[in-house]
């Protein structure tokens, strides 16, 4: 054997065992989800046989009409929405500038506030808060709820944006200084608009964390408070063994999730890992 | 020469505080938020630990009493175990997998955006949908867990209704959910690495593994840190899986400390005893995180 075909062999064994690293870490990651979609599809006497049932022979859409049915989703779905959205985006109003100000001012000691509000446990919050909801009479409606998102939204944002106004090109906005603008001009015409992907990834990150907390939402949510996670979580300790329903409203839970993070996948790479390392 | 210095240490001060001062106006709104927000909750819950609050009862002040009966209380104590337990199998697990992932998503090949969106995809599902999905899997009856195990010839498992096997299981749901995340942070150290020293060992011959070995892991070492940091402080703070999957059972074989301090403030309203597992709690995580920030900086400059 000569030292090409020996090349050549060895560049084919990488190329498999690189496919079989794929397929092994891949398999048990959409096996979940795969499981997740096929309960929503089969009827309960598939859900429930043994050995189970892999590939219905009938696909149904029960599971899903009765997800819709039996319990106001649509009123869950609207109080997501308004906590999530409203979360977001009172994030990215005090969030955007803040993170281009630790950036511009380098002032990283600020930046440990952040590590500071992930290490402390969720839960910490919720007791005084509750507390104090209670007394304000604040419990039942979904602005309390908003409000303690806030804690998940804006540093998820400000994390973002440190990190992105940090790698932009200062040189547009002092030429803008130079020409009279004030630093709020130059932040609110220059850098802003040239962030925008970076304010697109971080609302994004922030919805999606906020969405899927479940916690906040358990504590403070009444029957008609609800936010997804909350709603989805009460259906499992009222239908064990209803798995068809129960596989429905997961999905439903995290389908808008699910297609944010098709849109982003490329920047969450990005946006994250750059994140991680300051 | 020791007054030159503080002059310069000074001066660089009085530098770095006009450079920080205009863009204050950015930062105060964000800033006075989240004290707000984070500030209350301190001052209320060092207050409370220091005294007995059962809601609906008269609140009494008992100075360090929580804390002492802390001490001696059997269930809080076994729960600061499962969480030391649990937080060694879901920080060292994923730490491995993800490495290992992100070492195969490094390496260029069709469809790598494609099939690495897909591997973080559990990271971005919903905990909560996801553990109830997990849940439907571990039944032992009727789960498909069960009965991948016996096709491979292994016998069943009670998975999440035994005391034995519920902290590994749900370790698992945490593998899961959280090795992609690992996974991003190293890959955006790999994306750093410079390619001259690969250049030289290729010349020298060096095999994958020497390479690996010499050159890929200490540069990526600070990024392996920052991502032991934040599992660490992650897995500490578990929640959502176990109150979803098994509500801390059975009995109390997975209550971890969040649990125990949602059972204690909202279950039997003890808000003195809460607010103190609340600063025992913090004072962990607090000194954990210093441990591993201190073997950043170790590991940073060697």
């Amino acid at each position: 054997m000569n030292y090409r075909t020996r090349a050549r062999i060895r560049k084919a064994v990488d190329k498999v065992a690189l496919a079989v690293s794929v397929a092994v870490l891949l398999a048990p990651c959409l096996f979940v989800f795969f499981w997740m979609v096929s309960l929503s599809l089969k009827y309960d006497i598939d859900n429930t046989a043994w050995p189970p049932v892999f590939w219905p022979e009938e696909v149904t859409f029960d599971n899903f009409a009765k997800v819709f049915d039996e319990s106001p989703m649509f009123l869950y779905f609207w109080n997501s929405v308004q906590v999530t959205g409203s979360a977001t985006l009172v994030a990215l109003i005090l969030g955007v500038p803040a993170g281009y100000g630790i950036a511009k001012a380098r002032a990283h000691k600020m930046a440990a506030v952040l590590l500071l509000s992930r290490m402390t446990p969720g839960l910490s919050y919720l007791i005084p808060l509750f507390t104090l909801f209670q007394l304000l009479g604040l419990i039942g409606s979904v602005w309390p709820i908003a409000l303690t998102h806030m804690v998940i939204t804006l540093p998820i944002v400000v994390w973002i944006m440190i990190g992105f106004f940090e790698t932009q090109p200062h040189e547009l906005e002092e030429a803008a200084r130079i020409d009279g603008a004030s630093l709020w001009q130059a932040f609110y015409y220059v850098a802003l608009p040239l962030a925008r992907p970076g304010i697109v990834v971080g609302a994004i990150l922030a919805f999606i964390s906020s969405w899927n907390n479940f916690i906040f939402g358990a504590v403070f949510a009444g029957r008609t408070t609800r936010t997804m996670p909350v709603a989805v979580y009460n259906m499992l300790t009222f239908e064990s063994f209803a798995w068809g329903p129960l596989a429905a409203a997961a999905i439903v839970v995290m389908l808008p999730v699910i297609i944010l993070t098709i849109i982003i996948q490329k920047e969450i790479v990005q946006g994250l890992s750059a994140g991680g390392v300051k | 020469m020791a007054g030159a210095e503080a002059t310069i240490a000074a001066g660089r001060r009085a530098a770095g505080e006009r450079r920080l001062r205009p863009y204050l106006w950015f930062i105060w709104p964000a800033l006075i938020v989240s004290s707000a927000l984070i500030i209350f909750p301190w001052i209320f819950t060092i207050w409370m630990s220091l005294n007995d609050w059962h809601i609906g009862s008269k609140q009494v002040f008992v100075g360090l009493d929580n804390y002492l009966n802390l001490l001696t209380n059997r269930r809080f104590l076994e729960s600061i175990g499962h969480t030391i337990y649990f937080t060694v199998l879901a920080v060292a697990l994923p730490m491995v997998l993800g490495t290992m992932a992100a070492l195969v998503f490094h390496k260029k090949f069709r469809g790598r955006g494609f099939f690495r969106t897909l591997f973080i995809m559990p990271m971005m599902a919903t905990p909560v949908a996801v553990a109830l999905v997990w849940t439907m899997m571990f039944h032992p009856q009727l789960g498909v867990l069960n009965y991948l195990l016996t096709v491979v010839g292994l016998p069943p498992s009670q998975w999440v209704y035994s005391t034995t096997t519920v902290i590994p299981s749900l370790v698992l749901v945490e593998i899961w959910l959280w090795t992609p995340f690992v996974m991003i942070i190293v890959l955006g150290g790999l994306a750093s690495l410079p390619t001259e020293p690969y250049e030289a060992a290729l010349i020298d011959d060096a095999t994958q593994w020497q390479m690996f070995w010499n050159i890929t892991y200490p540069l990526v070492l600070p990024f392996l840190v920052v991502a032991l940091i934040m599992r660490t402080i992650d897995a500490l703070k578990v929640f959502e899986t176990i109150w979803a999957i098994c509500n801390g059972g059975p009995g109390t074989a997975s209550e971890v400390l969040n649990i125990y301090l949602y059972a204690q403030a909202f279950a039997y309203n003890q808000v003195g005893t809460a607010s103190a597992v609340v600063m025992v709690f913090f004072a962990i995580i607090v000194a954990l995180s210093l441990v591993l920030l201190w073997a950043r900086q170790k590991a940073k400059w060697s």
